[in-house]
Formats: structure tokens, C-alpha cells, sequence
């Protein structure tokens, strides 16, 4: 059906297909030549990462970068399954709260307008120009009274209320949940946590996979900061970081870390992509 | 928008002064569901983003070196900032830069690509969201452009300049303040297809159909009419996001500049505002001084938040 809309859409003008392709082609190379250097330099041997004149694809690949750095993983006096176990486990319960209690705030200040659901917006929207560098001192403070300190809690529950979830639920919510649709869930007797579970989140699929893929991105680089002290409660990418700050001697390896750490969220995106792609088609019509 | 309420409001207005106290209790009593959808996040909230925020818009105001209790100072910080320290002012003008830079030129890809590329076919689609999108998924990714533009002859960029015989020696990309400030401004472009990106593309794939239907119908001839009269006010909820993700991260740029060209930057070439907070929050342990460089970076972005809406604003007439 989609496709058969996008036939009769207006026509558009030969010339400005090609100068629009060459502007996505030219734009496209400018973003993935420094992606293709990055991987072609972990399948890199020492040598070939120190020749001159410097090659972009890799000529001899080699497996050692890689090698090298399982060998220092299994050198790590913390099982390197712990720091994944630890990241995984950030991510995925971050990224979970986030989503369920961002998109039930939204959802409210979207459809109900309801007294102070205004002003707490403005102050969401304010809260994301303000600097995290120096919140940071009164948040250890406020985690330090919790008793949260060197505990995973610390950096998990303080990702529930992200401004950045919210607002961004807020806007998909707002153009895409037309008003006759809550109307109409509610004349059928639809209740407030019905319309919001049943009508809302199944129509703004798009939004939380969107914010699925940022949340996971953002945790997934979590370091543990300045709340996390033991070694066990370490994440990944603070162990592969370790790993790879090391010099010149290094540098292989540490085009290895790179690769990995991407790596995952990378996949984690296409997956998720598939799904936008999927639900798209449909989305257009439930309306 | 339920009706109801929006009813409610109207009598509101006509009412007198303890009436309309009165009928906002009522209005926040009948809105209980609201308040109990809104706690979990908003306690959270509260908790962990506006209380530090309200202390660290106090301490602004004290003299705080994290060992001893802080010292009320009253507005020494700010005058210091302004009247002493030059250093802060030639970061304020680099971060103006950027941000003047960055922030529309990413603004603008962020928009333009998500468009063209909506009205490919869904596999083409996806595999170019990857493709502009892979960098700033990618983490510290960007440490590649420290070799792309190393300063010895191993460095990519000096490598071929030389090979062609365009330089006889290798340039000091990231030492040379010449180039620093060009070499950020490009690298933070690189990255800068990322969330509002993404936010664009399920905005645009979220339009209904049946509105270019009508569009066309009612006398829209060409894309550029599509886009000013169907599509952008469709997205302007969308874009008014992009614009806050755009402004907060052009005025902040600070993590790829310490990692491109070290701390500081030769004669403070690449200095951002963000830099300079952190300089005084974690090297220096001022935290006082630290926290009224973030009121100052806020009162900024707010500023631009402004000026953008005011713009938005017009967009469709």
C-alpha cells in the first residue's frame, strides 16, 4: 500500500534526482571512509599501521590485534564475562525503566493536559542545557545519602529519568496520537492505563525503538564514573579502555577495542531498524 | 488535547481570583491518574537532575574546593569570570564559534538527509540510516581522525599529501592552531548525523500518506512546496527537538577536541567553555568557579533555544 501511495506522489525533475545523488554519495563516502580505516586497522599487522605512504584498505589481514587483546582479557584478574555482565546489565534494565516510566510521563503531559504538566516540561527541556560536569558533585551527594554508592544502582536508576527519553516520547506522542483516537478509546470506556498500553505505545512503536537505540548507545558506554570504586562492578568499556591505554606498542590493539565496542551497538541498531521499517507500512493506516 | 479539560480552562479564565484557586484544586483533584502516571518519573527526576541542579546554581555563588564547606562569595565568581580571566573569554568566543558553525551545518544535514533519503525504498533506506548514522553510534570512534590526521608522515592526510608531492614535510594538524579549530569543526560535523537524525527519519516516516494525497490535489506543485506547506509543519514538533539537540551539543563540544588536540590546545586555539569547566571542576578542584561557567553556558543555550524558536515559528506560513 505504501508503495502504491509513493507512485502517486508528485513527480520530480530528472536533474534534481542526480544532484541530490551525488550530494548523498559525496556525503555517504565523507562518513564512511574514516569507518572503513577503523576496521581495515584491527585486521592491520604492526606494520602495515606504521607504513609509509599510508594505506586505507588493509593488505595483509591478520587476526593478532584481536588475539592479542583475548590474551589480555584472559590475563585480567576479574573474569572479562563480569564486566560484560555488568554492562549488559546497565543497559538493558537503563534503557528498560527509562522507556516504560519516560513514556508514561509522556503520555500524560501529551494527551491530558493536566495543571503543571507545562511547566514540567519547560524544566525538562531546560534540564538538557545544563552541564552534567558539575551536577555531578550534588548527584554523588544525593546517591552518597541513598547509600548507593559503589553499586550498580547508582548509574541504573538515575537513567530512568533521563530528560532526553521524555521529550522525545513527548513529540513522537504528540504528532502521531491524533486527538479522535483517545476520544474514541474513551467514549468505548477505555481508562487512562488502558488508552496508554493498549492505543498510545502500539501506535508509537517508531518512538520507543528510537529511543531504545539511544539509551542503549549511551549506556552502553558507561564507564561507572565516579559511583563505581570495585573492580567487579566495572563496566566494559572501562576494562577494553585499560586495555588500550597502553602507547604506540598498543595501537593495534586498541583498533581492535574500537571495533569491538561498536560492534554492538551496531547490531543492536540493525535489528531495531528492521523492526521501525516493519511497523512503518502499518502505522499510516491504524490512524 | 482532550476537550474536556480544554473546556475546563476557559471557564477558568472568567472566573474570580479564589474561584479560580478553587477550580485548579478541583482540576488537579479530577487529574489524580495524571499525577500518578508522572510520579515515578518525576520523583526520579527530581531527585537526580533538578536538586543538583538548583545546588549547583548555588554553589555558583560560594567559594567550593570540595575539601572544606562552601564559602558564600556572592557574585565573585561571575565577576571574576568576566573581569579576570581571559582565558574564559577567548573560550566563550571559540564556543561561539562552533556553535555557529556546528550547530546550523548539522542541523541542516541532520534535516536534509533524513528527507532525501525517506523517499528511498525501505532496504536502501535502512542501510544508509546505518551508513550516515554509524559514527556517533560508534563511541569514541572518532580517535580515528587522530590518525587520519597525524602529525608524522604516518598520518593518512600527510601521508598522501606528501606521496603526491604537495608537501616536502609533514604538517601539525593538531598542533598548528591554524588547522585545530577547522580539524574539530570537521570531526564534530562527522559525528553529528546522530539523534535528532534518527529522530527526523521516524518523524518523516510517520507523515500520513494520504496528506500528499490531498496536497497534490489541492494545487502543490513541486518538492519544495511539498516540503515548505505539507511536510515541515507536519515535523515541527520534531524540529524543535532537533534544534535543542543541536544547540546543546554545538555549545558543549569538548570530549572529541581533548582527545584530537590534548588539553589544553596549542595557545588555547580549541578552548571550548565545556573545556574550561572542566579545567576548574576536575583539574583544579574549584567547583564554585566550575558551576558559574555552567550558569553562564546555560543562560547561552537558553538564548539560542529562543532565537531558533523564534524562527521555527515561522516555518510553513
Amino acid at each position: 500500500m505504501a508503495l502504491s501511495i509513493r507512485k502517486k506522489r508528485l513527480s520530480r525533475s530528472a536533474g534534481g534526482d542526480v544532484v541530490i545523488l551525488l550530494f548523498l554519495l559525496a556525503a555517504a563516502s565523507f562518513m564512511v571512509l574514516p569507518m572503513i580505516l577503523i576496521i581495515s586497522n584491527a585486521f592491520k599487522p604492526l606494520s602495515e599501521l606504521f607504513l609509509f605512504p599510508p594505506r586505507l584498505f588493509v593488505r595483509n589481514p591478520t587476526m593478532k590485534n584481536f588475539h592479542d587483546l583475548m590474551i589480555m582479557m584472559a590475563q585480567s584478574w576479574v573474569p572479562f564475562g563480569r564486566y560484560l555482565l555488568n554492562s549488559l546489565f546497565i543497559v538493558i534494565l537503563g534503557t528498560f525503566g527509562n522507556v516504560l516510566f519516560g513514556s508514561m510521563a509522556a503520555y500524560v503531559i501529551s494527551v491530558r493536559k493536566f495543571p503543571g504538566a507545562k511547566l514540567f516540561m519547560t524544566m525538562v527541556v531546560l534540564s538538557l542545557m545544563f552541564s552534567s560536569e558539575v551536577t555531578q558533585i550534588p548527584n554523588y551527594v544525593t546517591i552518597a545519602f541513598l547509600g548507593w554508592v559503589d553499586s550498580l544502582k547508582a548509574v541504573i536508576i538515575p537513567a530512568w529519568a533521563s530528560s532526553l527519553g521524555l521529550y522525545l516520547m513527548k513529540n513522537f506522542i504528540d504528532s502521531m496520537i491524533p486527538d479522535s483516537l483517545v476520544e474514541a478509546a474513551e467514549i468505548d470506556g477505555a481508562g487512562d492505563f488502558r488508552i496508554y498500553w493498549q492505543i498510545v505505545m502500539p501506535n508509537v512503536k517508531p518512538a520507543w525503538l528510537t529511543m531504545i537505540i539511544l539509551l542503549f548507545q549511551q549506556l552502553w558506554r558507561t564507564q561507572g564514573g565516579y559511583y563505581i570504586y570495585s573492580e567487579q562492578l566495572k563496566t566494559l568499556p572501562y576494562a577494553l579502555n585499560q586495555i588500550a591505554q597502553g602507547g604506540v606498542a598498543r595501537q593495534g590493539v586498541q583498533a581492535a577495542v574500537t571495533v569491538l565496542m561498536m560492534i554492538i551497538p551496531i547490531i543492536v541498531f540493525v535489528i531495531n531498524q528492521s523492526k521501525v521499517v516493519d511497523t512503518m507500512g502499518t502505522s499510516g493506516m491504524a490512524n | 488535547m482532550s476537550s474536556s479539560v480544554q473546556r475546563d480552562k476557559t471557564q477558568l479564565g472568567m472566573k474570580t481570583r479564589p474561584g479560580r484557586f478553587a477550580a485548579l484544586l478541583k482540576e488537579i483533584r479530577a487529574s489524580k491518574t495524571c499525577y500518578l502516571f508522572l510520579a515515578p518519573y518525576a520523583i526520579l527526576f527530581t531527585l537526580f537532575t533538578v536538586v543538583p541542579v538548583i545546588m549547583a546554581i548555588l554553589l555558583s555563588f560560594t567559594y567550593f574546593n570540595m575539601l572544606q564547606p562552601p564559602q558564600w562569595v556572592g557574585l565573585h565568581n561571575y565577576v571574576r569570570l568576566f573581569l579576570e580571566d581571559e582565558i574564559f573569554l577567548i573560550a566563550v568566543k571559540n564556543t561561539l564559534v562552533y556553535a555557529a558553525i556546528t550547530g546550523p551545518v548539522s542541523y541542516l544535514l541532520c534535516f536534509v538527509i533524513a528527507w532525501l533519503i525517506n523517499d528511498l525504498k525501505p532496504k536502501v533506506r535502512a542501510f544508509l540510516t546505518l551508513l550516515f548514522y554509524a559514527p556517533s553510534i560508534s563511541g569514541n570512534a572518532y580517535v580515528v581522525w587522530r590518525v587520519i590526521f597525524s602529525g608524522d608522515t604516518y598520518g593518512i592526510v600527510n601521508g598522501f599529501l606528501m606521496y603526491w608531492g604537495f608537501i616536502d614535510s609533514p604538517i601539525q594538524w593538531l598542533i598548528d592552531p591554524k588547522y585545530i579549530m577547522p580539524i574539530v569543526i570537521l570531526v564534530v560535523l562527522w559525528m553529528s548525523l546522530g539523534t535528532s537524525f534518527l529522530v527526523f527519519i521516524a518523524g518523516l516516516q510517520g507523515i500520513d500518506p494520504a496528506l500528499y494525497e490531498a496536497g497534490a490535489i489541492d494545487g502543490v506543485r513541486n518538492r519544495w512546496q511539498e516540503l515548505w506547506y505539507l511536510t515541515l509543519p507536519q515535523m515541527r514538533g520534531y524540529l524543535m527537538f532537533g534544534a535543542i539537540m543541536s544547540i546543546t551539543s554545538s555549545f558543549t563540544v569538548a570530549g572529541e577536541i581533548t582527545t584530537l588536540v590534548g588539553f589544553p590546545s596549542t595557545d588555547y586555539a580549541a578552548h571550548t567553555i565545556v573545556q574550561h569547566l572542566q579545567d576548574y571542576g576536575t583539574i583544579r578542584f574549584d567547583m564554585g568557579y566550575a558551576s558559574s561557567i555552567a550558569v553562564i553556558l546555560f543562560f547561552m543555550m537558553v538564548v539560542a533555544q529562543r532565537v531558533v524558536q523564534k524562527l521555527l515559528d515561522k516555518v510553513g506560513e
